[in-house]
């Protein structure tokens, strides 16, 4: 309520006594049928995109009885939170049966290093090519953009071979490793055309100044990137936790993220499938990016184009 | 001397960028040359030297797993992209009609997005399940002939995963697609109304093609994403029914892993890199011209 918007009501508020002179109030809309038509095919479209994930709630909170009564679409007649315990909790992946609980665990001490330190050698970089550019150095640049095309499988088994000969391979080491290898070229990207987009003399008057490389960084190239950062996050934030193929083949059998043990609790069950728990497991590994998403809104958008622009 | 020498290679700087130095060279020179090679020999579960010219590449084309997923990638990528791109227009034509509630349609649209492939694959896994999502669901209103079951069935599988990349894929399209139109001139569509073009025609002739940009950035997006395509299909059918669904991303992983061929498999991931080669070479080409014919205007 800012002394802004009062004024702009107050036009409003005198209408009234000139309401046989002037119209007031919003325009009527005209309600034709190329208007329905618009909302049906965009409600339609909505209930597509919808309807999957209706159907998830719905059923994680079901009792079994109930699922096998084959009422898809019916809201739970005796709502239980049961099936959201025993996925965190109970849940079996062969012979171990902790739920995702320890997978939830995995994916943080696996997304959190790893974004931190994608970010920051990616800043690094976009900064170096963009003002300190030394010979080959775009040669390089040209190469990461190479990379972010290359397929995963063509370098997944040279990266097995070259992390198990440090003996890294299958730990959590080497999945933060493999994670800020393929985040590299799109970040890098970001940050260059980040950085290339400020005025040069704001870099020169530094040099002028006599700062160097670091210092230059530090002070002034670092405070101004927090938008640019706060793309990356997002971008690495959801991609690592989403992330499968690495998780599954790097990681190790101890350290596998929730992706791989959401899989192996649904996919790999014998005997009777318990639906609403693994339907519950599935929400509760969709939902830490889903709340980035939803918390950050346009930005999430911003950094998928942004990571895209140059392709 | 030693001055020049310093401007071109500011330590610093070198130093700074060592991480992309080894990820540069040495994964994506070193590391793909590796497995280039590797896949001119007989390397088994791990890479050995003794090679064999041509020999895998000849038994990964006789192999008939290969074969089905070198033709489901294609037939999953020109479907799924052909479809995310006509129904993202869509999609962002509606959007931009001045309709209320526009946030909340766009997080609607845009959110399985931001899940994983592996959450898509089980979601609509479950919606096709013959025993309990569409079909049970159908039945049981008392529509007892209703079959609808696309996953078990050998020809129409790769449909449903189809339908999955749509629900996860066409939000982006949109939204790409929705910044496009807005970037377009209102002037642009003053001028077409004046001249009585209609609407759908001022939108094919005129507007699409000024939104070249956007149509590259989500159709890039895209190619990327179907290319690796390999959490969707290990989530929603493993591959079956059979082999039915198998694909050149998720064939390489298991020669690796399962079956223990890397000669093999190294031969399959390098027929992989190979289009994105082809393409990469050329978009390269006609962008090193187009730079050299602006220099020679200038």
């Amino acid at each position: 309520m800012t002394a802004g918007q009062i004024t702009a009501i107050q036009p409003v508020q005198d209408a009234p006594d000139q309401a046989g002179v002037a119209p007031f109030g919003p325009k009527p809309r005209h309600v034709s049928p190329g208007r329905i038509g618009i909302y049906v095919f965009l409600v339609v479209a909505a209930l597509f995109f919808l309807i999957p994930v209706y159907i998830m709630i719905v059923t994680s909170l079901k009792g079994m009885p109930e699922i096998r009564l084959g009422h898809l679409f019916s809201l739970p007649a005796e709502p239980t939170f049961q099936p959201w315990a025993d996925a965190w909790l109970h849940a079996c992946t062969g012979r171990d049966c902790n739920g995702l609980s320890p997978g939830f665990y995995n994916s943080l001490k696996i997304t959190v290093p790893s974004v931190i330190i994608s970010i920051i050698c990616a800043s690094i970089n976009g900064y170096a090519l963009t003002f300190w550019p030394y010979k080959g150095a775009n040669l390089l640049f040209g190469l990461l953009v190479f990379g972010a095309f290359v397929p995963y499988q063509v370098v997944i088994y040279p990266l097995i071979i070259g992390l198990s000969s440090v003996g890294l391979f299958a730990t959590l080491p080497g999945i933060i490793i493999v994670h800020t290898i393929f985040g590299m070229p799109i970040l890098t990207l970001l940050f260059r055309n980040f950085y290339a987009a400020l005025p040069v003399e704001l870099f020169k008057a530094a040099r002028v100044d006599g700062a160097g490389f670091w210092r230059i960084f530090f002070s002034i190239m670092l405070p101004m990137s927090v938008p640019i950062t706060v793309v990356a996050v997002i971008l690495q934030v959801t991609g690592i936790w989403n992330d499968f193929l690495f998780g599954i083949v790097f990681a190790g059998r101890s350290n596998w993220p929730m992706t791989v043990q959401l899989n192996n609790i649904v996919n790999t069950t014998t005997g009777v499938r318990e639906y609403n728990v693994n339907m519950a497991a599935t929400i509760l590994t969709a939902a830490v990016p889903l709340i980035i998403y939803f918390v950050s809104g346009r930005w999430f958008v911003r950094g998928i184009a942004a990571g895209a622009v140059k392709g | 001397m030693q001055r020049s020498w310093r401007q071109r290679f500011h330590l610093p700087a070198v130093i700074g960028t060592i991480p992309m130095i080894l990820v540069a060279v040495g994964v994506f020179v070193i590391g793909i040359g590796f497995s280039v090679l590797w896949s001119f020999t007989s390397s088994k579960l791990f890479p050995t030297y003794d090679f064999v010219g041509l020999a895998q590449y000849r038994r990964l084309w006789a192999d008939s797993r290969w074969l089905v997923s070198v033709n489901n990638i294609w037939f999953f990528g020109l479907m799924s992209i052909s479809c995310n791109m006509v129904f993202g227009y869509l999609l962002a034509v509606f959007m931009d009609q001045r309709i209320r509630q526009e946030d909340l349609f766009r997080s609607i649209f845009l959110y399985p997005f931001a899940m994983s492939l592996i959450v898509t694959g089980l979601v609509w896994q479950w919606v096709l399940d013959p025993n309990l999502g569409l079909q049970a669901a159908m039945r049981n209103l008392g529509w007892s002939s209703f079959s609808f079951a696309p996953l078990v069935d050998a020809n129409t599988a790769i449909y449903a995963l189809v339908v999955a990349g749509i629900w996860q894929g066409s939000g982006v399209t949109m939204a790409i697609l929705l910044a496009g139109l807005r970037g377009v001139d209102e002037e642009i569509w003053k001028a077409a109304r004046v001249d009585g073009i209609p609407t759908w025609r001022t939108h094919l002739s005129i507007v699409a093609p000024m939104m070249k940009g956007a149509f590259a950035t989500a159709f890039v997006l895209q190619c990327v994403g179907v290319v690796r395509v390999y959490d969707l299909v290990i989530a929603m059918t493993g591959g079956g029914p059979g082999i039915a669904t198998s694909m050149p991303a998720v064939y390489v992983i298991q020669l690796i892993t399962v079956r223990q061929n890397v000669g093999q498999g190294m031969a399959a991931a390098t027929m992989m890199l190979l289009p994105v080669l082809v393409v990469l070479g050329f978009s390269g080409l006609v962008l090193w011209r187009r730079n050299r014919r602006q220099g020679a205007r200038v």
